[in-house]
């Protein structure tokens, strides 16, 4: 049984999502590019014909990773680590500047963005370091190890310039958690690193999000139990629902913010009227400070950025953040995508049929920008289709983590999971107006080489731990 | 690590709860946002409106009457505009900067999105200069419009104007885009959709840089421009000149209808204006000093003017009291000034001679006859009854009707009926003595010169009329056979013998008070009216047809304080029949005086 066929023992549905997710992209990325002029399929002079090759080659890599025996992962993790970490700094010294960060090697007209790869690399790394049986997170010696191991690369790619992919290390907080940081600890850092992204976008959205990842932390933490803590869910349905109703509708109001502050208060008030019958003053108390506080911060982040600062201030911070310098105007970008996508309706326009995208509105609509295309041709159900694969993918990641004897091969679920989770939210958020724009791809879907394979790679790997969970025990 | 194995369930949540956030303003964007859709409309497509030219309109003999002549209009979508010399085209348009902000704020105000007219009219030469420098003024374009010329500077209030179309008609029809031209007035109005076409659009994609990509859909949603069909009049260009040459200096119209189809030779309101004033970039200006102008040009006197018909309205109660049978061909009645003033003339034997001298004691007497049928004791509610008998035959006679004749503004007049009085006095507290006037025209009843008109073809045709209309064939459509049919009257035609009897008098013989229409070599009948003005001197009136056996005009002269209707109204009815019938002057003396004399309306 042991022996029998690795190709018995793979998990074919995520490879099945994998591919499907690889033929969308590449369908779009078609359609992004697509000219009358250029209509063969196999033109290697256009991006979808290189595409083609990047796929070939992709699914060549996951089969090679396929048939390495996976103790080879755990076994060769510093090493890898050590080779990411060499190629980012050569490509400090080698690299070539693109899009004002010097991330990318250039081998005549093939490009290469090392980061990409080192996100396996930590991957692993994180995974052997947590998975020592002498790791523990209340050890001082473990925690400076992951330090180490994580802020060595995020500060060598800030050094690039290359934010977007720095912060995509952030998203390890989620193995953090899972392997026993405390929970104080995570939501701290994570509602920082949340607050990180949005404190840059000066909407609405913000607002409301802020409160809602609030309403979240409170009920995790003040572990109210039966009667308050359903009390507490219902609240902060009615609260979400609420809000979300009005701020599609509040064209009807003339002052969204009023509006959102009123409801707020309201039902805050409400809550904590309840929660003084039912619960402890501590708990009242905690929920206060959160909820103000946090709001606090966005609000004094905003004020600080907007009224405060100078405009070359403005700009060297949100040059530092990543945040594309847009040459048409502040926003144009993201004004184009949402455009794009908001064209798109229910049923989009169909197959080669998107104006926006295909008429260069919208740029690097085959990259970073490639949801654009999704959402305009396929409108409401083709990209709710796509994330419904991201999501059904990631959370089986996660759940196939949680079965495995093995802590490496857990741990390093988690990460995959984390990475492809991080990779899809802030890109389909950017695309939409949600996040800022940072340029990072997403996952299968945009144009390039380094991309597709790295997240092939960070995929196959696990696909390779998953299918020998019998025999990998540590 | 079993104690955190329910961590994976918080760590599921916080992911879902970000997708969720996602997919929720994913719905608001591609469902919810309309404003996204229409600036992807915008931004990626380039639809070019291909403007039809607009019917031309000829007279009832083929005599190009309007015609189109190109113009460009530069437009603006503001929200594709980009920085760019305002200075230049500044100068190019010859307007100060102050000016170009005001536009721009005007054509905002209306979309950010759609295109609005940026600038009017460029004349040719500015045209030349711009078109050379569009290219530099990213979200400004030039349309082609049609204007309108006039081969001659007549019949204004016929064919009435074009003008930018109003913001609440916009709203209302979706077939305009701001800054198109409409039909204002006239049968621009009237028959706007016939005459405009269907506007075609071709649809190009463009990329960011504005470059045109190609066509949209190879085409597929690409219309045509259907040209406008071109409108026939009815009327003729030399009456309907001479008649407002006529008019000239005075106040008031002339309607000839053609009583075997109903035809509008002539339409003439006095004062009249050029048509071409209300064309182009003065449009404006001149329409407001027309608006204001004390003799009120704008107003079309010949339908939307109604006045007291004065005698004319005679032949109207004699009709009525002959087919009511409380009247017959020979009935006598004394010329009893002592009920009503009159002027000197022999006794009236019978209706016909009455009508001659139109005596107006006679008339009194008829209308009394009519009014106070005896079918109750109580002269009010008597009076009540015969006044609704008489008020459903009169109306027969094309009277309180709004004539559908192809133009907008027909006012329909006023039969005063019991209902009227009632709410005038009170039920039952009005009789014969109280409404006495109208008998002989005065009084609450008004009629419009058309229906004065209509109501002579009548009498020529001895009993029925065709709807009187003024466009006799759109493009190449067959005539409105609606308007070309026989509208009989409840009257006999042997009553109507016994009327034009006493028109024939009225003209031909002595003591008739139409003598100034006779045309030696014609029969012409007639009937003057003096209809009594409270406000200043008496208007003149006066209807004809001719030739009395075999009728080809039926006319209606109405000049405001002109007097006695037999010395103004009928000479210029005469003219304008020896014009219509003869296509000479008699009297040229006469044509001279008439031309000449300027007859000062006083309000």
């Amino acid at each position: 049984m042991r022996n029998s066929s690795i190709f018995k023992r793979l998990d074919w549905i995520s490879i099945l999502i994998y591919l499907l997710l690889v033929l969308i992209g590449w369908a779009n990325i078609y359609s992004a590019v697509y000219d009358e002029s250029h209509s063969s399929i196999i033109d290697l002079s256009q991006k979808y014909g290189k595409q083609l090759i990047w796929i070939g080659a992709a699914l060549l890599l996951a089969f090679v990773i396929l048939i390495i025996d996976s103790k080879f992962y755990s076994s060769f993790a510093y090493v890898l680590y050590a080779i990411g970490i060499l190629l980012l700094i050569a490509v400090l010294i080698f690299g070539v500047e693109i899009n004002a960060s010097k991330s990318w090697f250039q081998f005549g007209t093939f490009r290469m963005q090392p980061v990409e790869f080192t996100k396996i690399t930590v991957c692993l790394a994180l995974a052997q370091a947590m998975s020592s049986r002498f790791f523990s997170l209340n050890d001082t010696n473990s925690i400076i190890k992951i330090g180490i191991i994580l802020f060595l690369p995020i500060f060598l790619i800030f050094i690039q310039n290359d934010t977007g992919s720095a912060l995509v290390f952030f998203a390890f907080i989620f193995v953090l958690y899972r392997e026993g940081i405390s929970k104080e600890l995570f939501f701290t850092g994570f509602v920082l690193i949340v607050l990180f992204l949005l404190a840059m976008l000066t909407n609405l959205e913000i607002l409301l999000l802020v409160v809602l990842i609030a309403s979240v932390v409170i009920y995790i933490i003040s572990n109210i139990r039966a009667i308050q803590a359903q009390i507490m869910l219902y609240l902060f349905l009615l609260y979400s629902s609420l809000s979300l109703i009005f701020y599609f509708y509040s064209d009807i109001f003339t002052d969204k913010l009023l509006l959102l502050i009123i409801i707020n208060i309201t039902l805050n008030l409400l809550t904590m009227l309840i929660l003084y019958f039912t619960s402890r003053l501590k708990i009242i108390l905690l929920y206060f400070v959160i909820l103000f506080g946090v709001s606090g911060f966005v609000l004094s982040v905003d004020y600080i950025f907007n009224k405060i600062l100078q405009p070359h201030q403005q700009n060297r911070i949100t040059e530092f953040l990543g945040i594309t310098d847009d040459p048409l105007g502040i926003g144009y970008n993201v004004n184009q995508s949402k455009i794009a996508i908001g064209s798109g309706g229910l049923t989009g326009k169909g197959f080669l049929q998107g104006t926006q995208t295909k008429y260069n509105f919208v740029p690097e609509q085959s990259t970073d920008f490639i949801f654009c295309t999704i959402g305009e041709e396929w409108g409401l159900l083709g990209s709710l289709s796509v994330i419904f694969l991201y999501t059904f993918l990631i959370l089986r990641i996660i759940f196939r983590s949680e079965k495995q004897r093995s802590s490496f091969s857990r741990i390093y679920g988690y990460g995959a999971a984390s990475i492809l989770f991080f990779h899809v939210a802030v890109n389909i958020g950017m695309t939409i107006g949600l996040t800022p724009v940072v340029g990072i791809p997403l996952p299968f879907l945009s144009y390039g080489g380094s991309s597709l394979w790295a997240f092939t790679i960070l995929l196959f790997i696990f696909i390779k731990l998953d299918s020998d969970r019998t025999e990998n025990l540590r | 690590m079993k104690k955190y194995d329910n961590r994976k369930y918080y760590i599921s949540a916080i992911i879902l709860f970000f997708i969720l956030t996602i997919i929720f303003k994913l719905i608001n964007l591609q469902i919810f946002d309309e404003s996204l859709k229409i600036s992807a409309e915008n931004n990626s497509q380039r639809r070019i409106t291909e403007y039809p030219a607009r019917g031309l309109i000829y007279d009832r003999n083929g005599n190009l009457m309007v015609y189109n002549e190109a113009a460009y209009d530069l437009m603006l979508i503001p929200k594709k505009m980009q920085e760019f010399d305002t200075l230049s085209l500044c100068r190019d348009l010859n307007i100060d900067i102050s000016d170009f902000y005001t536009r721009l704020e005007k054509c905002i105000s209306y979309s950010r999105f759609r295109p609005s007219v940026f600038y009017k009219q460029i004349t040719a030469q500015q045209y030349s200069v711009l078109q050379e420098h569009l290219f530099k003024y990213p979200g400004f374009f030039v349309q082609n419009r049609t204007l309108r010329k006039y081969t001659s500077s007549i019949a204004a209030h016929i064919l009435g104007d074009i003008g930018e179309i109003d913001k609440e008609t916009l709203e209302k029809n979706p077939y305009y885009t701001g800054g198109d031209y409409i039909g204002k007035s006239g049968v621009e109005k009237y028959y706007e959709n016939e005459l405009r076409g269907k506007k075609g659009v071709k649809i190009f994609l463009v990329d960011v840089h504005n470059n045109i990509q190609g066509s949209y859909m190879n085409g597929k949603y690409d219309t045509v421009a259907i040209p406008g069909k071109d409108l026939y009049l009815t009327i003729d260009s030399t009456l309907q000149a001479y008649g407002e040459r006529l008019m000239k200096n005075k106040v008031g119209s002339i309607v000839a209808i053609d009583p075997n189809n109903g035809e509008i030779l002539a339409l003439v309101s006095s004062p009249t204006y050029d048509p071409q004033l209300l064309v182009g970039r003065n449009r404006g200006n001149n329409y407001d000093s027309l608006l204001n102008a004390r003799s009120k040009p704008l107003i079309n006197r010949a339908i939307s003017s109604t006045y007291p018909p004065g005698s004319i309205f005679k032949m109207a109660q004699a009709l009525v009291g002959l087919q009511e049978g409380v009247l017959n061909p020979n009935t006598y009645y004394p010329c009893d000034v002592s009920l009503v003033g009159c002027h000197g003339h022999p006794p009236a034997q019978g209706v016909a001679r009455a009508i001659q001298y139109s005596c107006n004691p006679y008339f009194y007497m008829v209308f009394r006859s009519l009014v106070q049928r005896r079918i109750e004791k109580s002269i009010f509610k008597d009076s009540r009854i015969g006044l609704q008998m008489w008020k459903d035959k009169i109306t027969g006679l094309g009277f309180d009707k709004a004539f559908d004749i192809g133009l907008p503004g027909v006012n329909k007049g006023l039969i005063p009926g019991p209902d009227y009085y009632d709410r005038k006095y009170g039920k039952y507290r009005w009789a014969f003595s109280t409404i006495y006037s109208l008998g002989i025209g005065q009084g609450e009843v008004l009629v419009s010169p058309l229906q004065m008109a209509n109501f002579c073809a009548i009498i020529a045709n001895r009993g029925y009329y065709y709807n009187p209309h003024i466009v006799k064939q759109i493009g190449t459509d067959s005539v409105d056979r609606k308007n070309y049919m026989k509208i009989f009257t409840p009257f006999d035609r042997k009553h109507f013998e016994v009327i034009i009897e006493g028109m024939d008098y009225a003209v031909n013989e002595d003591y008739g008070t139409g003598r100034n229409a006779i045309i030696s070599g014609m029969r012409v009948c007639g009937k003057t009216g003096t209809a009594q003005n409270p406000h200043g001197k008496d208007h003149s009136v006066f209807i004809a047809f001719a030739p009395k056996d075999e009728p080809r005009i039926a006319i209606a002269v109405y000049v405001e304080n002109a007097g006695f209707g037999g010395v103004w109204a009928a000479p210029i009815a005469r003219l304008m029949i020896e014009k219509y019938l003869l296509d000479s002057i008699i009297d040229s003396d006469l044509e001279k005086r008439i031309i000449e004399t300027i007859i000062d309306a006083k309000q």
